[in-house]
């Protein structure tokens, strides 16, 4: 059975053959596993000798499983409301969807109270007819389903900063999550309104007490944006936007407006706060890059990551995730050796455009220092830039679409800590 | 079965334009006057600006009675946004103090933002008037317009603010 396995790294500092795994030689780690554990008399334990629980009419997580939550939460400044966010725990989290209760969450003025009977969604401004819709009206039409990342645009902002923060994935990256949506394209709704020719952008507002609103390509619109209703199979969470949100696949996750009622079509964007105070991008010599959309193709390991600690030296599989809102992740690298040398992870299926993509590649951790660092490329031949690439040509203070290669430093001791390498 | 062809060539072409719209066709007609109701919306050419009109004197009454408990007595912040100073920090090697009077690009985003979400408490409780006016104060604060600045529909789409020239749209390319 083992014939055939070749344990030769095929980069720096222990990585191994991708397909490694794939061929059986996951063998070896149960082997060497197995050997290293101290014999155990098997029990029959207290959960197999009574009755379970009864049944539950929704799911929840395992209490062992308590700790995997959404954080952190922001400091509490205006008593309990206001705007904030909370990040998903990518650590804790296999595949490429994210649990309805994990997405991470944003919101401006709170989470409003939808009763999605008296909600209404209203299409006006440059249209022949301008046409309110019920959520049940919109139940009526033919849905389409598509899996796709929400990223903030604030995501992994910390890693512009000069010094390596403390963190982990979840708080360093956390504000990228990935769903299964369901709903109506919006194309087909402005089809029903009769667009004007004179409309250039549309303006999607939310139902929150922030009415948070931003400027929106027309060509996005009836390109591939539409109007989600569901999540991951049931009704879109309330943080997440219930009972629906605009969903753009691959743009900042800002412009993806939740609790939407009301679309506008415009001529010319409309400047609001959402789009110029913030998510605009301070350049060198104080010049601004407004209305960049698109989130760039970026990969962040997620085992090990901080707050994995490792159990002894030996074979481990690293594994993370990869995105780009340009289309699919064409490949991903690894290195142990913070960049020297890289291998080629294994894509795990499916690889879809402007979805999560789950990387795996497996590992000789010798026990040593080392600095693993994971690149994207995406469809577009984009590569995920290095830090000295990105701040090179943006300057330190752009606070958004930071997508720069993650270094995470491993110690002898087998801690996992964010460096800069 | 001529008439019963001719039947099914009819019926193939009204199920392929059926198929073309696929639309339930369910949205409900209104009115533009009626969906104005709900418009928030102020261009930056000032479309959408209400009637009426603030001063900077009424704007330091409303902002003392609603904004400084979270924007401070001048515009300082904590814990809001600070809304005061910063302009000509933004180029250099210092720390960047983004503010209305430093960073905005337009003046007619403070009417829009300010009219649909604050304060934060109380989003759209402000009258045309003392949005106009609370506006006015954070501009008149910023050293923009004078303490004599009247704004209206006409005057606000005019202020040219600080750091307009300094904003470049990407779209349709995205930056590097």
């Amino acid at each position: 059975m083992l014939e055939h396995i070749d344990e030769t790294p095929v980069a720096g500092n222990g990585l191994l053959d991708r397909r490694m795994f794939l061929r059986g030689a996951g063998a070896i780690g149960l082997v060497s596993a197995a050997g290293s554990a101290a014999a155990e008399t098997l029990m029959v334990p207290a959960w197999t000798k009574t009755p379970g629980a009864w049944l539950q009419g929704y799911g929840q997580p395992s209490r062992f499983e308590g700790n995997v939550a959404r954080g952190p939460f922001p400091a509490d400044l205006y008593g309990g409301i206001g705007p904030g966010s909370t990040r998903a725990p990518l650590q804790n989290l296999e595949g490429m969807i994210t649990p309805n209760g994990l997405h991470f969450e944003r919101s401006h003025n709170g989470i409003p109270d939808i009763n999605p009977d008296q909600h209404r969604l209203l299409i006006h401004g440059l249209v022949k007819r301008p046409l309110t819709f019920t959520v049940e009206a919109l139940s009526r039409y033919p849905m389409t389903s598509r899996i796709a990342f929400i990223e903030c645009a604030g995501n992994s902002g910390a890693l512009y900063g000069p010094k390596a923060a403390e963190g982990t994935a979840q708080s360093l990256h956390g504000l990228v999550s990935c769903a299964e949506w369901t709903g109506v394209p919006l194309a087909m709704l402005l089809e029903e309104a009769g667009v004007d020719p004179a409309a250039k952008w549309f303006i999607a507002e939310g139902a929150d007490a922030a009415s948070m609103d931003r400027s929106v390509p027309l060509a996005k619109g009836l390109d591939d944006a539409m109007i989600a209703l569901y999540q991951n199979g049931e009704r879109i969470r309330p943080s997440n936007g219930y009972p629906m949100r605009l969903l753009l696949p691959g743009y900042q996750g800002n412009m993806n407006v939740k609790w939407l009622r009301r679309i506008k079509l415009v001529r010319e964007p409309a400047m609001t706060r959402d789009e110029t105070s913030k998510y605009s991008l301070l350049l060198k010599q104080g010049h601004v890059a407004q209305f960049n959309f698109p989130m760039d193709a970026k990969s962040v390991i997620t085992k090990p990551s901080p707050g994995l600690t490792m159990t002894g030296p030996g074979i481990y599989e690293i594994s993370g995730i990869a995105w780009s809102g340009n289309g699919k992740v064409a490949k991903v690298e690894v290195s142990a050796d913070g960049g020297k040398s890289w291998a080629l992870a294994a894509l795990s299926d499916p690889v879809l455009s402007k979805a999560l993509t789950r990387f795996r590649i497996p590992w000789r951790w010798d026990g040593g220092p080392a600095i693993l660092q994971s690149r994207a490329t995406d469809d577009s031949g984009y590569v995920q830039p290095t830090r000295e690439q990105q701040i090179g040509v943006r300057g330190s203070l752009a606070q958004y679409h930071c997508n720069l290669i993650t270094s995470w430093g491993v110690s002898a001791a087998g801690e996992v800590k964010h460096v800069y390498a | 079965m001529f008439t019963r062809s001719a039947g099914f060539i009819v019926a193939l072409l009204v199920s392929g334009a059926a198929v073309a719209a696929e639309s339930p066709q369910r949205g409900q007609p209104i009115t533009a006057a009626e969906a104005a109701a709900w418009d928030l919306t102020i261009a930056p050419d000032g479309v959408g600006l209400p009637k009426g009109r603030g001063t900077v004197k009424r704007g330091e009454q409303v902002f003392a009675e609603k904004c400084v408990s979270c924007h401070g007595e001048k515009g300082e912040g904590k814990p809001a946004d600070k809304l005061v100073g910063g302009q000509g920090t933004l180029g250099g090697d210092q720390a960047p103090v983004k503010t209305v009077g430093s960073y905005w690009p337009y003046a007619t985003t403070l009417f829009d933002y300010i009219r649909r979400a604050m304060p934060l408490t109380e989003p759209q409780s402000l009258s045309a008037e003392e949005v106009y006016s609370v506006s006015a104060y954070v501009l008149y604060l910023n050293g923009i317009i004078t303490d004599k600045a009247v704004l209206d529909a006409k005057s606000l789409p005019r202020v040219k603010m600080p750091n307009r020239d300094n904003f470049h749209i990407v779209y349709p390319a995205k930056i590097q």
